[in-house]
């Protein structure tokens, strides 16, 4: 009890100093957090992948599409248990910054295949019998203000014209870790309008989405799928969902590595700044820890003070470091929602911010306690002198 | 021993030393520094005897090794050579945490500079020693309060060190050092940092604790004035001890 007093007084004898080190961690805490919140959201589509699903693509490039009537074959390898297919529309609501993915698909199968987007059964139906209907994610639909009945033109870039739909659904993610941004339609309206204006385009789809039984099968299904389309027109490439969005992260992992590196050298430089404040602390004090080993006390006590109020003041800032990740996550959100549509601070990267202030406030302490704890007596009196 | 009138006779009469028990011993301690690549000799062969209720006063001229062999007596530093044996017990046989231990209950400490802890009131401060004691938190109080009492601080216990006067910092680290009732009181030039009148006040506070409490205390000085008040002084030259004189 007497100790807890001793280090909590210490802490703030000067105010000024104590105040610019919380500070320091509390940057460099919520700069951590920020920076791993920040990283995670690169991988949230992969981490949101499931391993029941596979993407199959045209082998030479995602540019390129796959006819239609693979989708019979496929149906008929083993372990194959549904097929959806789709395009990435690629379609501008108004102006290009309104940026949200859009896509043609198979209705039926593409909600059986994604559980995790949740619609209501009324809107669901009305969805499926609506040719021109669409399904608009939570948060894009409360970006432009879209309720279910609503009429949204998109501007095709990849297929020219105006498009119209009607918005028969809003669909929320079961978890946070779902994309709510998404807008998917009918990919017959879109077959349809390009049969009329396109017509060698008709009949092609830009990717196969399958559902498998057996996740630990994942491998042979997709050898099984690509060999039957070998030597075809379009071979096909098979990967698993987690795969095929890694391909994606995978072009600026470099980067993501960067941004880890910097958050983990973050940490080191505050630790580096917290050593030296306490350093200078024990210093000034080591003619009070000779009294207190004068009168009887041991070097634990010693150590007890130094360790007390070094991880006193770590975890200060620490605690007000993670509490500030919060809403500067969020406001980074509303800021960037366009790019990083998950983005959210995980329990993990919180453990991580308390481990780093844990493990700041004890290194910080560990050169000061050495060398109190060493100290002969009569050397630390007479710095007082 | 001697006939000069010390003003610590108004607080009583001076022990008859002579039937005392002789309390510290110290036999042919040797004491050097290395400084640099070179060996500094501070003591050489210090025979010395204190008795019982023996007020005695260290003088010599500074770095003659004054502050070394009170530190050696107090435990706080150890011999190259020799021994020293306070209250039976041979003190340069003790290890680091016996050590600790035997200083907490022999000896209490005064210093040039107070060495109080700034962010202690002057209760808190007084306290210290007996957190390491199994005293209860009702006795403590009451020790704490009875030695503040004493060198008549009752009424500045929540004050901080800041806010007191050197004299009145220095009274705090006395009520510090007696509050556990030690063996010896060892002071370090207590009245060094202070102006005449409250170097008076300690020294009549030491006379006090000296011939009405019958404490033993051993006390460097370089003050004349202060060592009046002991009744054995002894003078350190180079490292040698001179014989007793009055
Ligand atoms: N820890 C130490 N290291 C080196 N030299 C020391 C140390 N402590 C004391 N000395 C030296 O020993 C001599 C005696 O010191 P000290 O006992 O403090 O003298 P006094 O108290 O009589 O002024 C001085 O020359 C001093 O410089
Ligand atoms: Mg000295």
């Amino acid at each position: 009890m007497r100790i807890l007093k001793l280090f909590f007084r210490n802490a703030f004898r000067h105010k000024l100093r104590t105040g610019l080190t919380i500070l320091g961690i509390t940057i460099a805490i919520l700069a951590f957090g920020m920076l791993r919140t920040l990283v995670n959201a690169w991988y949230a589509g992969v981490e949101a992948s499931s391993a029941n699903r596979l993407v199959i693509r045209n082998a030479i490039s995602l540019v390129f599409p796959l006819p239609l009537a693979y989708k019979d074959r496929i149906r008929q390898v083993e372990g194959v248990t549904l097929v959806s297919w789709g395009n990435w529309f690629g379609g501008v609501y108004i102006e290009e910054k309104n940026f949200f993915p859009n896509f043609a698909v198979e209705p039926r199968s593409f909600l059986a295949l994604y559980p995790e987007y949740l619609l209501p059964d009324m809107q669901r139906s009305s969805f499926l019998s609506d040719r021109k209907g669409a399904v608009a994610g939570k948060k894009i639909a409360d970006r432009f203000g879209w309720k279910v009945g609503d009429t949204v033109t998109l501007k095709g870039t990849i297929f020219p014209g105006n498009w119209e739909f009607t918005i028969r659904g809003i669909y929320r993610g079961k978890d946070r870790s779902v994309d709510e941004t998404q807008f998917f339609f009918h990919w017959e309206y879109l077959d349809e309008t390009v049969r009329k204006t396109a017509p060698r385009r008709a009949g092609q789809v830009g990717y196969y989405i399958i559902g498998i039984a057996n996740p630990n099968l994942a491998g042979e299904v997709s050898a099984a799928i690509d060999a039957a389309f070998k030597n075809s027109l379009a071979e096909t490439l098979t990967e698993t969902e987690k795969a095929f969005q890694m391909s994606f992260v995978s072009m600026t992992e470099a980067i993501l590595i960067a941004i880890q590196l910097v958050s983990i050298v973050i940490i080191v430089i505050i630790m580096a700044v917290v050593a030296n404040t306490m350093a200078m602390t024990a210093r000034e004090r080591i003619g009070e820890y000779a009294v207190f080993k004068t009168l009887g006390f041991g070097g634990r006590f010693i150590a007890g003070l130094i360790f007390g109020e070094s991880l006193f003041i770590s975890l200060l800032g620490t605690a007000i470091g993670i509490g500030l990740t919060f809403p500067v996550a969020a406001a980074f959100h509303d800021y960037l929602g366009t790019y990083f549509p998950i983005f959210f601070v995980e329990k993990e990267t919180v453990l991580m911010g308390v481990a780093a202030g844990i493990l700041v406030g004890v290194v910080a302490a560990l050169f000061p306690t050495w060398r109190a704890v060493r100290i002969r007596i009569a050397d630390g009196l007479r710095r007082i002198g | 021993m001697s006939d000069s009138i010390s003003p610590c006779d108004e607080h009583g009469p001076a022990p008859v030393l002579e039937s005392r028990p002789v309390i510290v011993e110290v036999r042919n301690v040797n004491k050097s520094y290395l400084r640099g690549s070179h060996i500094i000799p501070v003591l050489r062969d210090i025979r010395l005897d204190i008795r019982e209720g023996e007020f005695l006063a260290l003088m010599g001229p500074s770095g003659s090794g004054k502050s070394t062999l009170l530190n050696l007596i107090a435990g706080i530093d150890k011999v190259d050579s020799g021994s020293i044996v306070i209250g039976g017990v041979d003190i340069t046989a003790l290890d680091e945490t016996e050590l600790a231990h035997w200083r907490a209950t022999h000896v209490g400490f005064i210093f040039q500079f107070y060495n109080l802890i700034p962010v202690l009131t002057a209760f808190e401060n007084v306290e210290l020693p007996l957190q390491l004691t199994g005293l209860s938190r009702a006795e403590r109080r009451e020790h704490v309060e009875t030695a503040l009492r004493v060198v008549n601080l009752a009424n500045r216990m929540d004050h901080y060190p800041a806010q007191l006067s050197g004299g009145e910092q220095q009274r705090v680290a006395i009520a510090r050092a007696v509050v556990t009732d030690p063996t010896i009181l060892v002071a370090d030039e207590p009245t060094g940092d202070l102006d005449r009148a409250s170097a008076r006040e300690i020294m009549s506070l030491m006379c006090r604790l000296n011939r009405e409490s019958g404490k033993t205390i051993i006390m460097v000085t370089h003050d004349p004035k202060a060592a009046e008040a002991a009744q054995v002084i002894r003078h350190l030259d180079k490292g040698y001890l001179n014989h007793a004189h009055p």
